[in-house]
């Protein structure tokens, strides 16, 4: 039965297109057919960090207003057979997104796939409500900082209210948490929120930490999900909590600074 | 400067280089109005209308695919015919 996951945060600029690639990427890379949808409706951005900007021809626009098949409009990943991109429109607005046609493009995409994951835009409006509605699975993109852990709780409220699973009465949409741009040393000297206060705050069940890492500026830069880097301890990061999504026992890494001995910065110098 | 060009990138493209040749490309068909051209859809039911003309095609065995690149776009559409071996004809415009 395939499911349909959200990546969400309310507040802006938290990590949720680079999570919404790298765990569509991980899924895939577990042999799940996998399509990860854009839903920021005329800030197209999905399609730069899965390095496919330039083939992208007819949006999820198109479809829903019945100008292009759904198939026309997937593009099919060039590294990873089971991995689709449905880009959205940089011309209309939000407006465009309207219930019955997300519905029936998600109906469809159902049909054809295990898993689908739509990229919210940030905010509480139209976009994000939509990027949400259809959800089985919400993940609750949060950066270690006040801000953001508020607007994560107040995306929860949401989430528990106008989905459509809150609506119809059905099971309620699961929640996970993923803790991105984590920087251990700075939550070592006391500077930023630790991932148990985090935790504590939202009380929904840790699918992750991301450690802040240059790879992921990397990543965007080249077109190449962060998942796909096997050095980078994000793209590890990213892999531990797609297995955890998956039922996997895995412990969670990254939480402490790195032993920074005068051996690991003569190996790190080298490398 | 074509060829500077290529020389300096020779040893090895950064991560930065990639972003900028790939922004550029993106940004200057967006800057010029057809970052999602909006004449494809009609131009996509046109093609269809002349080709059911004269065959019996199903609309989801049509695919539009697109590539831009910095001089051009490559726009390939396949139109994959009906028959007993379901052989396809395919049908390039550059442009
Ligand atoms: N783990 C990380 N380490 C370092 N940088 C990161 C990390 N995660 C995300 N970033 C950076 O944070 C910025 C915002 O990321 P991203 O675009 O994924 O956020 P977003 O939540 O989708 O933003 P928006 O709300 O605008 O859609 C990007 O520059 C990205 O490279
Ligand atoms: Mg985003």
């Amino acid at each position: 039965m395939a499911k349909i996951i959200v990546m969400t945060s309310g507040k802006g600029g938290v990590g949720k297109t680079t999570s919404s690639a790298a765990f569509s990427t991980g899924l895939a890379l577990r042999g799940f057919r996998t399509c990860v949808v854009d839903f920021d409706v005329g800030l197209r951005n999905l399609d730069l960090i899965m390095g496919c900007e330039r083939r992208v021809v007819f949006d999820f626009i198109n479809v829903i207003n019945g100008e292009a098949k759904l198939n026309q409009a997937l593009i099919k990943d060039k590294r990873l057979e089971n991995l689709f991109i449905l880009p959205t429109s940089q011309t209309r607005d939000k407006d465009a997104l309207t219930k019955e046609g997300v519905e029936r493009v998600m109906e469809e995409l159902k049909a054809d796939f295990d898993y689908i994951l739509c990229d919210s835009p940030a905010g509480i409006e139209r976009g994000a409500l939509m990027a949400l509605y259809f959800a089985d699975h919400a993940i609750v993109v949060t950066n270690p900082e006040v801000s953001s852990v508020r607007d994560s709780d107040r995306i929860l409220g949401v989430l528990q209210a106008k989905s459509r699973r809150a609506e119809l009465g059905l099971d309620p949409v699961q929640e996970h948490l993923l803790l991105t741009r984590y920087d251990a040393e700075r939550v070592e000297r006391g500077d930023m929120l630790n991932v148990k206060d985090v935790q504590e705050i939202l009380s929904i069940p840790l699918l992750g930490v991301i450690p802040e890492s240059p790879a992921v500026l990397k990543a965007s830069n080249v077109g190449q999900p962060v998942t796909l880097d096997d050095k980078s301890n994000a793209g590890q990061a990213y892999r531990d909590a797609v297995g955890r999504f998956l039922g996997e026992d895995i412990e969670h890494k990254f939480l402490k600074p790195e032993k920074k001995g005068l051996l690991d910065r003569i190996l790190r110098r080298s490398a | 400067m074509r060829l500077l060009d290529l020389f300096r990138s020779q040893p090895k493209k950064s991560a930065a280089d990639t972003a900028k040749e790939r922004l550029q490309i993106v940004l200057a068909h967006e800057r010029a109005g057809n970052s999602s051209p909006d004449y494809l859809p009609m131009m996509q039911r046109e093609i269809l209308a002349v080709i059911s003309k004269y065959v019996d095609i199903d609309e989801k065995k049509v695919r539009v695919q697109l590539d831009r690149q910095k001089d051009m776009s490559l726009l390939e559409v396949d139109i994959e015919l009906p028959g007993p071996s379901g052989e396809s004809i395919r049908a390039r415009l550059a442009g």
